[in-house]
């Protein structure tokens, strides 16, 4: 199975290893990644105002491109998945929008919202399936307790991203249960981080990650995985950092047996 | 003046695409709220005043710049107001104001350190200036 596949600017440099993780993983799980051709940055958050056109247009060319090779459009930094899923959400839904984004795009066919967008966990979650990741585990990371961070860019607003339950998600705990660890439920998995906040108010992103610190190693975690540069930097520099936080495609790969490859 | 207070209060509403007067005043967003402390106007006193048209004074608060657009307010509104995004639009008219700027890019090698993410900058800059 092929899918297009956006990066974005963190994965290709501060982030690189979660990025490699993924596409060595991929490849022992059967399916390709394939890089939009000339991708531009999503811009981190998403542009709120429904008046703003020219930031959301590096969404759009992003989704046009998966549309015209029919495939779907995987993101795995938890903000490229945010803002290019609610663009693609705007392009469906909000006329206005719509309209005036392909205005300027001036494609041979209008882009009217057609591609779907996937998280690399979707993909394990609904395309592959954790039963079958768990067959193609080969070295179980038994024994470990890991926390799922979840934070908030995969989750809110649950009605247009569709992730999962998002005072109550599931997605990443039947991850850990597949390569073999047990997951640590604890109460701030889907509390912010702090987010963009830390580069001028450190002070109360610290706060927020001390809680969370706090909440998951009170409940037993031993460390966290994510799936975003930001939060894995909040949580590790911006805090106490009582347990470790890794990316998530680390400890796949590990799985895998792909770890080794990776880092050589 | 009368006039311009008018159109301010549409436009935060215009574009956040939020209808205030829908706001029970329960409260919830606020204690949703992560940023709660910092803020010298809270989520529920936010829907309020734009309810009043007093967007002069939230384009001066100290909120602007402590909301993380985290949507736990707007996912956990029972009456799907969008707190937070009014305050992005309340921040998106002081931002866009001549001098609005909160980030300026000269700050910038003083606050970066080795390991930060490209993301957070770009985040930061879509948020705090125009
Ligand atoms: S949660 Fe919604 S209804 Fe309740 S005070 Fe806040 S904006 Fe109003
Ligand atoms: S979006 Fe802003 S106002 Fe709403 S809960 Fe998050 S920090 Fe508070």
């Amino acid at each position: 199975m092929k899918y297009s596949y956006y990066p974005g600017c963190t994965l290709r440099t501060k982030a690189k290893k979660l990025d490699d993780y993924a596409r060595a993983s991929a490849k022992a799980l059967g399916f390709e990644l394939e890089e939009i051709e000339n991708w531009q940055c999503c811009g981190g958050v998403y542009p709120l105002s429904s008046d703003e056109i020219g930031s959301k247009l590096s969404s759009v060319r992003a989704l046009n491109e998966a549309k015209e090779k029919n495939q779907e459009l995987v993101t795995l930094c938890s903000a490229c998945y945010h803002v290019v899923k609610r663009v693609n959400d705007d392009m469906r839904n909000v006329e206005d929008i719509r309209t005036r984004a392909n205005n300027y795009m001036k494609l041979d066919e209008p882009y009217l919202g057609e591609t779907n967008v996937l998280h690399f966990l979707e993909v394990l979650r609904d395309r592959i399936g954790f039963d079958e990741l768990k067959k193609k585990v080969t070295n179980p990371l038994t024994g470990r307790k890991i926390g799922a961070y979840y934070g908030c860019l995969l989750l809110r607003p649950g009605k247009i991203l569709g992730f999962d339950n998002p005072e109550n998600p599931t997605i990443i705990e039947d991850f850990i249960r597949a390569i073999g660890s047990e997951p640590v439920v604890y109460p701030y998995r889907n509390e912010c981080c702090g987010g963009y906040i830390s580069l001028k108010a450190k002070d109360l992103a610290k706060t927020m990650c001390d809680n969370i610190m706090d909440s998951a190693s009170g409940f037993g975690a031993e460390m966290l995985i994510t799936a975003c540069p930001l939060c894995q930097y909040n949580l590790t520099k911006n805090s106490k950092a009582t347990i470790p936080v890794y990316y998530f495609t680390e400890l796949l790969a590990e799985a895998l047996g792909v770890k080794e490859e990776v880092d050589a | 003046m009368e006039h311009s207070k008018k159109n301010q209060a549409e436009m935060v509403k215009e574009i956040s695409g939020s209808n205030p007067l829908r706001c029970m005043k329960c409260g919830k967003c606020s204690a949703s709220c992560p940023a709660f402390e910092k803020m010298d106007i809270k989520p529920h006193q936010f829907v309020s005043y734009v309810i009043n048209e007093n967007i002069e004074e939230l384009a001066k608060c100290e909120s602007l710049w402590y909301c993380l657009s985290c949507f736990a307010c707007v996912e956990r509104c029972p009456r799907d107001v969008k707190p937070g995004k009014l305050v992005d639009a309340a921040r998106q008219i002081a931002v866009r104001q001549k001098g609005g700027a909160y980030l300026v890019p000269d700050e910038i090698p003083e606050i970066v350190d080795e390991d930060l993410p490209q993301q957070l900058l770009v985040s930061a800059f879509r948020k705090f200036r125009r």
